[in-house]
C-alpha cells in the first residue's frame, strides 16, 4: 500500500482567527509537491498544523497518515510516526550540542516506543552515520560540536535543518522556506542536498517563493495557496509561471480567496498597529 | 565522645552541658564562651535587616533543635553523590555533628598531609590548627555566625604541607538524621605551592534539621585548591552558613557550589584575594523545587593589585521556589589592575517561582575591569515545540533545555564526577513541565 499524507477540508485558527479555510492535499511517499503563494496566505500555518503546534487550533477537517488520525497525536508522536518539518526560523538551544540533540532525536524517531531514560543509539554507530551525512552535505565536522543553531548564520541554520532531515529520514517532510535568507549558491546547494539525501524516498512538501529550491527537486504537483485555501494545483510549469509572473492572474481567477487574503492582511496590519501603540 | 546529653534547645544550661562534654583545651573553650555571649546579645535576623529583606525567618524556631549530645549509635551511611568512579586520597564523615570517620591513605600521610576531625585536631594538633582557626570566619557577623563559633562540632581539618600536590581528591560528607543539627566547621589549609581537591557534600533524609555551618579555605602562596560543596540536605532543613576563602599570592581557587536541598538556605560566600596575582573562580549550580527558598550573598573582595575573580551562578527554579542572589565585587583602593566578574542566570520553570538577582560593585580603585550581569527567563514554548517536532517528549524537551542552560557552568567545572553528579541530580528533579 502506498503511504499517504492526507489533508481533508482542514480549517485552522490561531488566536481565534481563521487562517486555513478548508485545505485539501494528498501527498504520497516518493512525491514532491511545491506549495506556493503570497505572504500570509497560510503556507506556514499548514506546516505548523501538520506538526501539531499547540497554538494552531484545528477547528474542523482531518489530517491522516496512512489512514491514522494525526490530529490525535502529540507533536513528538507525529515525529515518531514519520513526520518532519524544516523550520523557516529554527530555534537555538544554547548549551546543547548538535550531535547530542540529534542522537536523542534519532533514537526516539527510529525507536518510537523508546521511553525517556532508555538507551540511545550506540555512540560509535551514531557518530559514524552523522560523519558520513555531514560529508555528503559538505559540512564542517566542527558543526556537530556546536550548540544547536546557537550563533548560526541564516545559511548555517538551514543547512542544519537539512542535516536533521537527512538523519531523521522521515516519511514526509515539510520544508518551510528552506531557501529564505540564502544566496543563490546556497539555495542551489540546499536543493542538491535535499535530492542527494534521498528526498525521492520521502514525500516532500516544499514551501517556497522561488523556483530555485525546486531545481533539483522538480515538483510532481504545484499547489497555490491564497487566502487560506489551495486554489489551484498543476505541474512544475505552474511553479515556473508563478515565479516569473507573480500572483495577479491567480488573484483575478479566485476573487473570493483574494478577498479573504486582503481581509487577513488588514487584520494583521491592525494587530501590528495595536502592538506598536 | 560526649556522654552528656544536652537538652532543651540552645539555652545557657544546654550550652554549659555541651561544654562539659567537650573535653577541650581552655583556649578553645574560652573562644566558645565568648562567641556564646556574643550570640546571646544578638537577635535573630529579621526582614528589617537588608541582607534578610527577602528571607523571612518567622517560621524558624531555634529552640526546637538541640545542641549535639550523645551520638546516634550507628547511623546508616548515606550514598555519596560526588565519589562515583573516583579514587580518593581520603574521606571524612560526620553525622548529626559527630565525627564518625576520618581516613587518609598512607601515601599522603607519609607526605605530611593531615586529615582529621577538627574536634580531635584542636586537642592533638593545636599548634597547627590554632593559628588558622577563624582567620576566614567573622564570628561576630550575625547571630548564626556567633552560634556556630560557640557550638561547632563534628568539624574537619585538611592540612597540606608546602609543595605537596595531591592528585587524588578528599571527600567530606556531613549527614543529618531526623531532627538533627549539623554544626560542621571545615578548615582547609594549603601551604605554599600545595595542591588539593576537596569534594564536600551534605546529605539528609526527609526529616527536619538544622545546619549552622562554617567553611574556611586558606589557600597559601602559589597553592591550588579545587573545592566543591554540594548542599543536598532534605527539604525540611534550615541551612545557615558562613563560608570564606583567603587566596594568597599567585594562588588559585576554583570553588564550586551546588545548592539542591534545604527548606530555607542563607549562605554568605566570601572570597578574599589577599595576595597579588591571586585568582578565584566561583561556580554555582542551583535547582530548587517545592517551596524551597535559597539565598546566597556572594562577596568577591580584591584587597591587593593584579587579582582576578570570576563568578558564574546558574539556577533553575521549579514549583513555588525562590532564589535570591546578591553579589558584591569590592575593590580596595590599593587593588589596581583588578579583574572582577559576576553573573547570575536563572531559568524559571513555573509561573509561581521567583528569582531575584542583585549584582553589586563597590570599587575604590580606578584602573580595574569589573563587570556584572544577571538574567532571568522562562523556558520558551516555541523552543519546546521545536524539540518535540524532533521526537522528544515535552519532558525530554524541558530536560534538554535545562541541561543546555547549565552547560556553560558545567564547562567550567573541571571535575568530571562533580559535573555528572550535579547533572544527574538535576535531571532526577525535573518533573513534567506545565
Amino acid at each position: 500500500m502506498s503511504e499517504t499524507l492526507s489533508i481533508n477540508d482542514l480549517h485552522v485558527s490561531v488566536e481565534g482567527k481563521e487562517i486555513l479555510r478548508g485545505v485539501n492535499l494528498e501527498l504520497r511517499r516518493g512525491e514532491t509537491h511545491a506549495l506556493m503563494g503570497p505572504n500570509g496566505s497560510g503556507k506556514s500555518t499548514l506546516g505548523f498544523a501538520i506538526m501539531g503546534h499547540p497554538n494552531y487550533e484545528v477547528t474542523s477537517g482531518r489530517i491522516t497518515l496512512d489512514g491514522e488520525d494525526l490530529l490525535a497525536m502529540e507533536p513528538h508522536e507525529r515525529a515518531r510516526a514519520g513526520l518532519f518539518m524544516a523550520f523557516q526560523r529554527p530555534m537555538s538551544i544554547p548549551g546543547v550540542k548538535m550531535a547530542d540533540f540529534l542522537r536523542h532525536a534519532v533514537s526516539n524517531v527510529r525507536n518510537p516506543e523508546r521511553k525517556e531514560g532508555e538507551d540511545l543509539l550506540p555512540m560509535r554507530e551514531f557518530r559514524k552515520e552523522l560523519r558520513s551525512k555531514m560529508e555528503q552535505l559538505r559540512m564542517d565536522p566542527e558543526f556537530a560540536r556546536r550548540y544547536v543553531n546557537d550563533g548560526f548564520s541564516g545559511g548555517e541554520m538551514k543547512r542544519a535543518e537539512i542535516l536533521q532531515l537527512a538523519m531523521l529520514r522521515p516519511k514526509f517532510a515539510v520544508l518551510d522556506e528552506t531557501d529564505s535568507g540564502l544566496d543563490v549558491d546556497a539555495v542551489r546547494l540546499a536543493s542538491q542536498s535535499i535530492a542527494e539525501i534521498g528526498g525521492r524516498e520521502m514525500g516532500i512538501l516544499i514551501i517556497t517563493h522561488h523556483d530555485k529550491l525546486l531545481e533539483h527537486n522538480p515538483p510532481d504537483v504545484t499547489h497555490v495557496m491564497l487566502g487560506g485555501r489551495i486554489v489551484e494545483s498543476g505541474g512544475a510549469e505552474l511553479a515556473a509561471e508563478l515565479h516569473k509572473s507573480g500572483y495577479d492572474r491567480i488573484r483575478a481567477a479566485h476573487p473570493e480567496a483574494a478577498a479573504a487574503e486582503e481581509r487577513l492582511a488588514q487584520e494583521e496590519r491592525e494587530a501590528a498597529e495595536q502592538f506598536v501603540s | 565522645m560526649s556522654s552528656v546529653t544536652a537538652q532543651g534547645g540552645f539555652t545557657s544550661e544546654s550550652f554549659a552541658a555541651f561544654l562539659r562534654g567537650r573535653d577541650e583545651p581552655d583556649w578553645a573553650l574560652d573562644q566558645r564562651r565568648r562567641a556564646w555571649e556574643h550570640a546571646e546579645s544578638l537577635p535573630l535576623p529579621s526582614t528589617a535587616d537588608e541582607e534578610w529583606r527577602r528571607t523571612d525567618l518567622r517560621r524558624f524556631h531555634l529552640n526546637r533543635f538541640e545542641l549535639p549530645g550523645e551520638s546516634d549509635p550507628s547511623p546508616a551511611e548515606p550514598d555519596a553523590l560526588l565519589t562515583h568512579g573516583v579514587q580518593l586520597a581520603g574521606r571524612t564523615w560526620a553525622h548529626n555533628s559527630h565525627p564518625l570517620e576520618a581516613s587518609l591513605s598512607q601515601k599522603w600521610r607519609d607526605r605530611g598531609v593531615l586529615l582529621t576531625s577538627l574536634d580531635a585536631a584542636i586537642k592533638e594538633h593545636a599548634d597547627l590548627v590554632r593559628p588558622h582557626l577563624w582567620r576566614a570566619f567573622d564570628r561576630e557577623y550575625d547571630k548564626f555566625a556567633a552560634l556556630h563559633a560557640a557550638c561547632w562540632s563534628g568539624g574537619t581539618v585538611l592540612y597540606v604541607p608546602a609543595g605537596v600536590e595531591m592528585d587524588e581528591p578528599i571527600h567530606m560528607l556531613s549527614s543529618l538524621g531526623e531532627g538533627g543539627v549539623d554544626l560542621h566547621h571545615t578548615l582547609v589549609i594549603l601551604e605554599e605551592s600545595a595542591e588539593a581537591t576537596v569534594l564536600g557534600e551534605t546529605s539528609g533524609d526527609a526529616g527536619a534539621g538544622l545546619h549552622l555551618g562554617g567553611i574556611e579555605l586558606l589557600v597559601g602562596p602559589q597553592a591550588r585548591l579545587r573545592y566543591v560543596n554540594l548542599q543536598n540536605w532534605g527539604q525540611q532543613v534550615w541551612h545557615f552558613a558562613h563560608q570564606k576563602a583567603l587566596v594568597d599570592r599567585d594562588a588559585r581557587l576554583q570553588w564550586t557550589i551546588g545548592a539542591l536541598g534545604s527548606k530555607l538556605a542563607k549562605v554568605n560566600q566570601h572570597v578574599a584575594l589577599t595576595g597579588e596575582h591571586a585568582q578565584a573562580q566561583v561556580n554555582g549550580v542551583m535547582f530548587t523545587e517545592g517551596r524551597q527558598h535559597i539565598n546566597y550573598h556572594t562577596h568577591q573582595h580584591h584587597q591587593v593589585p593584579n587579582t582576578t575573580s570570576d563568578l558564574l551562578y546558574k539556577g533553575a527554579l521549579q514549583d513555588d521556589s525562590r532564589v535570591v542572589w546578591r553579589g558584591m565585587i569590592k575593590v580596595d583602593p590599593a587593588a589596581q589592575k583588578t579583574s572582577g566578574y559576576q553573573r547570575d542566570d536563572n531559568l524559571i520553570l513555573s509561573d509561581r517561582a521567583r528569582a531575584d538577582s542583585i549584582p553589586g560593585l563597590e570599587i575604590e580603585a580606578d584602573d580595574v575591569i569589573c563587570t556584572h550581569g544577571a538574567t532571568a527567563g522562562r523556558v520558551d514554548d516555541e523552543l519546546i515545540f521545536y524539540c518535540r517536532t524532533r521526537g522528544l517528549t515535552r519532558n525530554e524537551a524541558v530536560r534538554t533545555v535545562v541541561a543546555g542552560f547549565f552547560q556553560k557552568v558545567f564547562d567550567r567545572i573541571t571535575i568530571e564526577s562533580v559535573r555528572e553528579a550535579l547533572g544527574e541530580a538535576i535531571g532526577r528533579r525535573i518533573r513534567e513541565f506545565h
